[in-house]
């Protein structure tokens, strides 16, 4: 086991790597000078050497990676200079509600999913069956801010149910957080749900179909015991994967969700950033929501490891 | 002039034996009923995109500030929006740009992708370092590096369309690689080698072909995540710039009068839906009848 976690964590070393030399080299593809660009067109010549310096553009490319990714690994992600504050500061301020939302998200996509996606294998091939998996694919296909705009409209324009956009953090009280998070956890959730109801399905049919389900029917299991003992433990590695995927894509899309409602998030300070060109705050979100990607998909590497003796026997 | 004769038969025999690959590859299809859906929805959209545009009476730029907001009706069909622009024109320009950004994304990844991981995976010591960069760019979730890509080189349609293809390349190139393996690995490819043939041949010859049917599928659902991203990042003010109509940019149009005008939301929104289920039931058809098992 211990040989299995190094090797998948020593694995990450180029994959970090080159994620850092992508996000280092946006502010260098913008087209023109990033300092002058970012000062905007009535900046004097004194002002954009300025900048350049306090940059660091004036050093040499491959020295300006080097200050860059040895701030980061002290925790330093740069400066912000139109917040005037550090982006470290500026992220944590706007990583709760993202955070809040993603796993709320997530929270609803897993209760759904996964008894959705159990139903409709245990009832394969019947009515139930095709109209599961016939939302589940409409699901995949409306993207999470469509479904926030057209929740707002239903929900909170005609039914007057909730409201339209804001935010109220849990110290306001876990209704009332409730009742702002709830639209935007529902529009984040369903395209989730859905893939992990497929995912659910699918495996859980390929498990049905193996020869110990088929001993342990003859041998007179109850269905109920079947189903749930010995093919969702069996079935669970390939859900766990899109649950792992989806995680990722969660924080993101709560990124464009939040900015439907209004939730001074990450996205929010992401959407505000580029409006105002601040090339170190989005280089350190970026980098940020990445890095964490990255290491979700680590841990559910080595629970796989945990729940799953093959996988890390296999690996050796 | 017997040999002559045979090889005449034989090629014979080969070209019936393709018709009748292709008839039954046909049939296989037109009983598919996931991919004939997906398949004439887009055909839909294209004609709409295409001869609908021709058959609009206004332009979608066209400003007319006594008929704002105007709900649904026999003038305007689809209604008017914020600036008094005939929202029908909008949704069906804006679909142009929406299929053309699409179908640019998935014509490129293809391409590129097809390349890199051909070569990948004929190559070993090419495939390390190619699968390590393709590995991290797609450790970041998707959108996410196409907002950073658009942050960088300012809102326009090429720069939509630059952005997704650095994003999803590295996803055709994983595809193309995994089959691509397989078939390095058989033992004609090893007898053709050493009769001499060269390794262009044997990777444009031989390989390409073989990988083609999970590349089809894959540049299908690339299409349709391309649409998505696309209206999302139009949405957010970081794809196509106003005034310019795409599906994004009139739901963004569209929340800021979301209390009076229900239309501008339900319309595009109902495009943007028709066109990825569209494309991923055509998908889901397509790789039932490539791969029966999946």
């Amino acid at each position: 086991m211990k040989e299995y976690v190094l090797k998948r964590i020593l694995s990450l070393i180029p994959i970090l790597f080159i994620v850092s030399l992508v996000v280092f080299f946006i502010i260098h593809i913008t087209p023109g000078d990033p300092a002058y660009v970012m000062l905007g067109d009535t900046a004097t010549e004194e002002q954009v050497e300025e900048l350049r310096g306090q940059l660091g553009l004036d050093r040499p490319i491959y020295e300006q990676y080097f200050i860059w990714i040895g701030g980061i690994v002290t925790g330093n992600l740069g400066y912000s200079y139109f917040m005037d504050m550090s982006v470290t500061t500026a992220l944590l301020e706007h990583l709760s509600p993202t955070a809040a939302l993603a796993l709320l998200a997530e929270i609803l996509a897993i209760c759904i999913g996964i008894p959705f996606g159990i139903l409709a294998a245990k009832k394969k091939g019947s009515y139930l069956d095709q109209s599961l998996m016939g939302f589940s694919l409409l699901g995949i296909s409306i993207p999470s801010f469509l479904l926030a705009l057209l929740l707002i409209l239903l929900i909170s324009v005609q039914l007057q149910w909730l409201p339209v956009a804001g935010y109220a953090p849990i110290s306001e009280g876990i209704g009332m957080h409730l009742k702002y998070l709830i639209l935007p956890a529902i529009s984040l959730g369903v395209m989730q749900a859905a893939l992990i109801a497929r995912m659910t399905r699918s495996s859980m049919l390929d498990v049905l179909n193996e020869n110990y389900i088929k001993t342990a029917l003859s041998k007179g299991a109850k269905n109920r015991s079947i189903v749930y003992k010995h093919a969702l433990r069996n079935a669970f590695l390939p859900i766990l994967t899109v649950i792992g995927q989806t995680f990722g894509v969660l924080v993101t899309g709560a990124a464009v969700v939040e900015t439907v409602f209004n939730i001074p998030g990450l996205g929010q300070l992401i959407i505000n950033s580029i409006e105002r060109r601040d090339y170190s705050t989005i280089q350190g979100v970026i980098l940020f929501i990445t890095f964490s990607y990255v290491i979700i998909n680590l841990l559910i590497d080595l629970i796989y490891g945990i729940i799953d003796p093959r996988v890390r026997l296999s690996q050796k | 002039m017997d040999t002559v004769r045979q090889n005449v038969n034989l090629t014979e025999t080969k070209n019936n034996l393709k018709k009748q690959q292709r008839r039954l590859l046909m049939r296989k299809f037109l009983s598919n009923k996931p991919a004939v859906t997906g398949l004439s929805i887009m055909l839909f959209l294209i004609i709409l995109s295409t001869v609908g545009a021709w058959l609009v009476q206004y332009s979608p730029l066209e400003m007319d500030p006594t008929s704002r907001l105007e709900g649904p009706s026999a003038e305007h069909v689809l209604g008017t929006d914020n600036f008094g622009r005939d929202l029908l024109s909008r949704v069906i320009y804006g679909s142009q740009v929406s299929l053309i950004v699409g179908f640019s994304v998935a014509l490129i990844t293809s391409v590129c992708g097809m390349i890199i991981g051909l070569y990948a995976s004929y190559y070993k010591r090419l495939d390390n370092i190619l699968m390590r960069i393709c590995d991290g760019l797609m450790s970041f979730p998707a959108i996410l590096l196409a907002i950073a890509i658009m942050a960088a080189l300012g809102p326009s349609i090429n720069n939509v369309i630059l952005a997704l293809s650095i994003v999803y390349t590295p996803h055709i190139a994983r595809v193309v690689r995994s089959s691509g393996i397989v078939v390095r690995k058989q033992t004609y490819i090893e007898a053709i080698e050493s009769q001499g043939a060269s390794s262009t041949r044997v990777i444009w010859k031989r390989m390409a072909p073989n990988t083609l049917s999970p590349l089809i599928v894959q540049s299908t659902f690339i299409f349709a995540n391309a649409i998505i991203i696309e209206a999302a990042l139009s949405f957010l003010g970081a794809g196509v710039p106003a005034p310019q109509p795409s599906w994004g940019n009139i739901l963004y149009d569209g929340k800021l009068v979301i209390f009076n005008a229900w239309w501008m939301t339900v319309f595009p929104g109902i495009c943007i839906i028709l066109s990825t289920l569209g494309l991923n039931l055509a998908g889901d058809g397509l790789r039932d009848i490539i791969d029966p098992n999946s």
